[in-house]
């Protein structure tokens, strides 16, 4: 029963990084704000509880993508990944923000085929569901979740050109642009629901630090009706930010059958299953990135 | 590569510009680097620029390890980080009369000339010219002179840093 709790907690870190479980997961770079023509930053990718060391697993880097300013794919270079933490380096030529993220979308569930509860394998795409279900299959559930953690590191000027949404799960767009932080003042950010403002959208920032301080410190933030929010932030160093929706995360709403557990509500089978938890809600998404504050 | 700045005089201004009498035309910036009796010293990076409220930062000088090959220090010129902030990272280095080697411990002075230079012209106004340091492996310090311009020939204005820097003065010549 533990290995397969265990088991379950893993999958859905993989899946859904900041979703359901008490573990944050987390990239830190070695600077964010660099100078010079010809520049290199590394990363430390991992999932732990304290911020930001590394004690519980690493993160995977093959998902890991950096993008240049002029939005061309960089490689990722030299990357390890050990017990506790994975590591990689990038190399900057450009003159701009990066971004180095991983990104993952999909649609996570369960059908009832011959009296048997079936998951639906994993990387499973609205494209490929169709064929993910056979005939027969009964109390299909299904949840789009999508996940994104990233970083930006920003050679000499800071740029705003790899800023462009996506449209899918929550994204960051830059009022303040997120290299261009100093403590004691104010900076704003927008963050977008599938590519629409995410008004009410429930924000945590935890300064990192937390294993030498008794306090989390954390600040529970909320977006306005543009999907706005502002941050002043208290002291320099290193900050985590994470957003969630339905996925019953730290600042986001409630677990399935919480506030934000949609599913509980719009579930296809009112059947009781006491054995299983309830369904999952049918939008997931989690935002987390690494802010850097400067010393003014 | 000198940043282009943009000092719009109002007509008060330019009226009170020409009734002034004839006015200073260099300012002569004194810098104590002071001697540090630390295991590893390094001669600070130093950036000194001129503010003033609604105009574009100036930056005059820039002392840093320009000599190394492929450019490399200016990889550590994102340390001296206000100056960097302000004005540094939106310029190419090297910078035409700007760039300059590190300075060695003891008094260093940079004569600027008005109207010539990295300075410029210089409307009337209130100003401030800012020198930040620092320093490899060391700490960081930063010392603000506020002027206004036209000064007086003669003038002097001081600061004395506690870390980084030592004394600073900037005073104001025919």
């Amino acid at each position: 029963m533990k290995t397969r709790l265990l088991i379950a907690s893993a999958l859905a870190a993989l899946l859904l990084p900041g979703a359901a479980q008490a573990h944050r997961q987390w990239m830190m770079p070695s600077s964010t704000v660099l100078s010079g023509t010809d520049s290199w930053v590394t990363v430390d990718a991992a999932v732990s509880n304290d911020l930001f060391y590394f004690e519980h697993n690493p993160m995977r880097t093959d998902g890991i993508k950096a993008t240049a300013p002029d939005g061309t794919e960089v490689k990722i270079e030299n990357p390890a990944t050990g017990k506790y933490r994975s590591t990689f380096d990038v190399h900057l030529t450009q003159q701009g923000t990066y971004r180095i993220a991983s990104v993952s979308s999909g649609i996570m569930g369960s059908y009832t085929l011959n009296g048997k509860q079936v998951r639906l394998p994993r990387g499973t795409t609205k494209e490929t569901l169709v064929a993910a279900i056979p005939a027969g299959a009964t109390d299909v559930r299904t949840s789009e979740a999508a996940s994104r953690n990233e970083i930006f590191v920003t050679l000499g000027a800071p740029t705003t050109t790899i800023f462009k949404p996506t449209g899918v799960g929550i994204e960051l767009v830059p009022v303040t642009h997120p290299n261009d932080l100093i403590a004691g003042e104010a900076a704003s950010f927008q963050f977008l629901l599938d590519g629409k403002p995410a008004a009410d959208l429930a924000v945590t920032v935890i300064p990192g630090g937390i294993r030498y301080r008794d306090a989390l410190k954390q600040m529970d933030l909320k977006t306005d009706k543009a999907g706005k929010l502002t941050v002043t932030w208290p002291e320099p160093g290193m900050y985590w930010l994470n957003a969630s929706v339905g996925g019953g995360r730290e600042g986001g709403p409630g677990s399935p059958g919480g506030p934000g557990g949609q599913g509980a509500a719009a579930g296809a089978s009112p059947a009781p299953r006491p054995a299983a938890p309830a369904g999952p809600p049918a939008r997931r998404a989690s935002y987390v990135t690494t802010l850097e504050v400067l010393a003014p | 590569m000198q940043i282009a700045h943009k000092l719009a005089l109002t007509g008060t201004a330019a009226l009170a510009a020409a009734a002034a009498p004839a006015s200073a035309q260099t300012m002569t910036l004194s810098v104590t680097i002071p001697r540090l009796s630390v295991a590893e010293y390094h001669r600070p990076y130093v950036a000194i620029w001129l503010e003033k409220e609604g105009a574009v930062p100036r930056t005059l000088s820039v002392w840093y390890d320009y000599d190394m090959k492929n450019g490399e220090g200016t990889k550590w010129l994102r340390d001296v980080r206000q100056w960097w902030r302000v004005s540094g990272r939106t310029m190419k280095f090297p910078a035409d009369g700007i760039t300059g080697a590190t300075r060695a411990p003891g008094e260093q002075k940079q004569v600027f000339t008005v109207g010539k230079g990295p300075l410029g012209a210089v409307g009337p106004g209130n100003y401030t010219l800012v020198i930040e340091a620092a320093r490899e492996v060391g700490g960081r310090e930063l010392l603000r002179l506020p002027f206004t311009w036209p000064a007086k020939p003669g003038a002097v204005v001081k600061a004395a840093g506690a870390s980084e820097l030592g004394a600073v003065s900037l005073s104001f010549g025919k």
